[in-house]
């Protein structure tokens, strides 16, 4: 299945300034009981943003109507625990298409680029001027470009390259998605397997 | 040239091929799956018209949605039997082996793989959960994955992945008695923090590390993820070959001559390079308790939780909503924090030699009245192999129960969930926020350190009732 094509992205964002958000907290565990894909977003940080009574918990950013946008921006070590994809199709089903952190668990960082999501990871120097001007300023709009990997906020005039492995940055550019292309080298894995 | 480490011995060889500019193809030789994280993969294989590719190296076990009593009976809760079934479902429509509930051989897939001989060294396993890394103890590579890297797997029996970077953890000296390998690895996460070793495969060695059981040394590698580790791995030796012997899918006959052969090559030579390498005294680990979030704030069992103004200040608020969460203050001792509920079992601690350690310290005492403790075993053949060796009895003699196997309290997602606000010492792996259930508060440690804390009801340094 062809992912979402990405090449650049300029939303404003949700700050989420904790450090260490493990999979458990993007999703609970009690969630993980269906059986596709959909409808995780609804229950994104589900214990962080609702009460025990389902009502929403006015502190957490997600109730926060003045905070809006694609981009999603975390404390270091995002996405650490549990490898279940489970974390990021609920970003992904919230409607986040970007999450910024100055470190990414590993397991997290690989299911959110085979959705299609962009793991953007930047120095704690930068995140910090990001975390500043959204505080400033709620609707700053940062600017994602995946082809000169840039990250940039216009309104403070600063910038920062990230790092991507050139074969997901294809990827991501084309939608293409690993299985299929696995599926196509399905003679060369067979005649690996009969000399291995 | 420089002299290979275990981890690039195995990789070089599952090989397939490197796509330019990126990851490599990796061939792997034991797919484990359950039925959490793979219904959605089954689903990808069905629109595209396709079946598991190698059936013959997949294996399927039910654990960590499963109730822990009465499993004979239909699974009470709709979403868990439906979750359930579908893997049934699945792995019929495709002709995968499945260990199915009141399955002699069921349990949490990390420890049904290893009592199966599944696990073997020079390997490369994984499956959809980040436990995997348990199966490193053999000298495998071994790693969890996510679902739509469940179905490349299914479909393709390969993997596309960028090669980590290698890191060497030596645990050096003798163990103090009352120490088990949870506490080494507790400690060194809490040395390293919980991303200390992302982007990185561990290997662990040192004299410490030598001397441990196959069982202890799943133990370690089972939480090398919670160091952020891609997987950790420890070089197979004669106690490795002991432990898979005869063991069910264990190679036999001149096959186990073979495999054993080419198993005595893949220890790292003396002259590997890795890209990090740390050092631990096995003397400095006293029995470990985590006091916070996350696995990494743990703490020698005697000890006090820092202070806010020890924590860098970029991390306080963080520190600070962790203790407000469980409750606690900075500078608190941990010795005589009440103890609400004990949890002995999953992958981590839930094998036979852990429910043997916790039921010879409750032998001829009590358990404190204001504890509730579940005890799980991880697997059908670790239940009945305690029910023959009389642990369940001496258990029951002390007022515990023993209750059928599965994933259970260490993620909550059946009925064992831990009540709102209340304090649970859980030989388990992860202390997140709600990961017992909403609003449980958990410290980790090893199955002493909680025998200690069901007994006397108050976290309690085990080694005061070690002679």
């Amino acid at each position: 299945m062809p992912i979402d094509k990405f090449v650049t992205l300029e939303s404003s964002c949700v700050p989420l300034p904790i450090e260490n958000v493990d999979t458990d907290q993007i999703i609970p565990a009690r969630f993980l009981k269906a059986t596709t894909r959909d409808g995780f977003g609804d229950n994104l940080f589900c214990d962080w943003r609702y009460d025990k009574n389902g009502n929403p918990k006015a502190d957490f950013v997600l109730n926060k109507p003045i905070y809006s946008g694609e981009i999603l921006v975390a404390g270091k070590n995002f996405g650490s625990g549990s490898s279940r994809e489970h974390a990021a199709w609920a970003i992904g089903g919230y409607g986040f298409k970007v999450v910024v952190s100055s470190f990414f668990a590993d397991i997290f960082k690989n299911n959110a680029l085979n959705n299609g999501i962009l793991p953007v990871q930047i120095s704690d120097a930068f995140l910090a001027q990001i975390f500043e001007a959204v505080d400033a300023d709620a609707k700053t709009i940062i600017k994602i470009d995946l082809e000169n990997q840039t990250i940039s906020v216009p309104s403070r005039s600063i910038s920062e390259k990230f790092d991507i492995n050139p074969y997901k940055k294809k990827c991501l550019i084309n939608g293409y998605d690993d299985i299929d292309y696995l599926i196509s080298i399905a003679d060369e894995i067979e005649a690996w397997e009969a000399k291995a | 040239m420089a002299g290979k480490t275990l981890f690039d011995k195995i990789w070089e060889k599952h090989v397939v091929n490197n796509v330019e500019g990126g990851p490599s193809v990796l061939y792997i030789d034991r797919h484990l799956i359950h039925e959490v994280t793979s219904p959605q993969a089954f689903a990808g294989l069905k629109a595209r018209g396709i079946k598991v590719r190698r059936p013959d190296k997949t294996i399927a076990t039910p654990d960590h949605n499963i109730p822990t009593m009465d499993q004979h009976l239909p699974i009470h809760d709709e979403l868990s039997r439906f979750q359930v079934n579908k893997l049934k479902e699945n792995c019929e429509e495709n002709g995968v082996q499945m260990y199915g509930l009141t399955h002699p051989y069921n349990g949490i897939v990390h420890v049904v793989g290893p009592e199966l001989g599944l696990t073997q060294p020079g390997m490369t396993i994984v499956c959809g959960d980040s436990h995997t890394s348990t199966h490193g103890a053999f000298g495998s590579i071994a790693f969890g994955i996510g679902t739509s890297e469940v179905e490349m797997v299914l479909a393709t029996q390969c993997l596309m992945q960028s090669r980590p970077k290698t890191m060497r953890i030596n645990v050096e000296g003798k163990l103090q008695k009352g120490v088990t390998s949870k506490d080494i690895v507790l400690y060194v996460i809490s040395q390293i923090s919980t991303g200390g070793a992302t982007g990185y495969f561990v290997e662990f060695a040192g004299s410490a590390i030598r001397s441990l059981s196959m069982e202890a040394r799943m133990t370690i590698c089972n939480m090398s993820i919670e160091m952020g580790a891609r997987g950790g791995m420890i070089a197979p030796d004669e106690i490795t070959y002991e432990y898979v012997k005869g063991r069910e899918f264990a190679p036999k006959g001149a096959d186990w001559d073979k495999k054993l052969a080419e198993w005595k090559q893949l220890p790292s030579d003396a002259d590997a390079k890795f890209d990090k390498e740390l050092t631990f005294k096995a003397e400095d680990i006293e029995p470990m308790i985590t006091y916070g979030t996350n696995p990494g704030m743990g703490i020698g069992i005697t000890g006090s939780i820092p202070k806010l103004s020890d924590i860098d200040k970029a991390s306080q608020n963080t520190f600070k909503k962790s203790l407000d969460y469980m409750g606690y203050n900075d500078g608190d001792a941990m010795i005589g924090k009440k103890v609400d509920y004990v949890f002995v079992g999953s992958c981590t601690n839930g094998r036979i030699e852990d429910l043997r350690a916790f039921a010879a310290f409750v032998k001829g005492k009590k358990k404190a009245d204001n504890v509730v403790a579940w005890i799980v075993p991880g697997s059908k053949q670790v239940e009945k192999q305690a029910i023959e060796e009389g642990l369940k009895e001496a258990l029951e003699a002390a007022g515990f129960e023993l209750r059928q196997p599965g994933c259970s309290a260490c993620l909550a997602m059946n009925d064992d969930k831990i009540p709102e606000g209340l304090y649970a010492v859980s030989t388990s792996n992860r202390n997140f926020e709600g990961r017992q259930g909403p609003g449980a508060r958990t410290m980790l440690a090893s199955p002493l350190t909680a025998a200690a804390a069901a007994i006397t009801g108050v976290i309690t340094d085990p080694r005061s009732f070690l002679s």
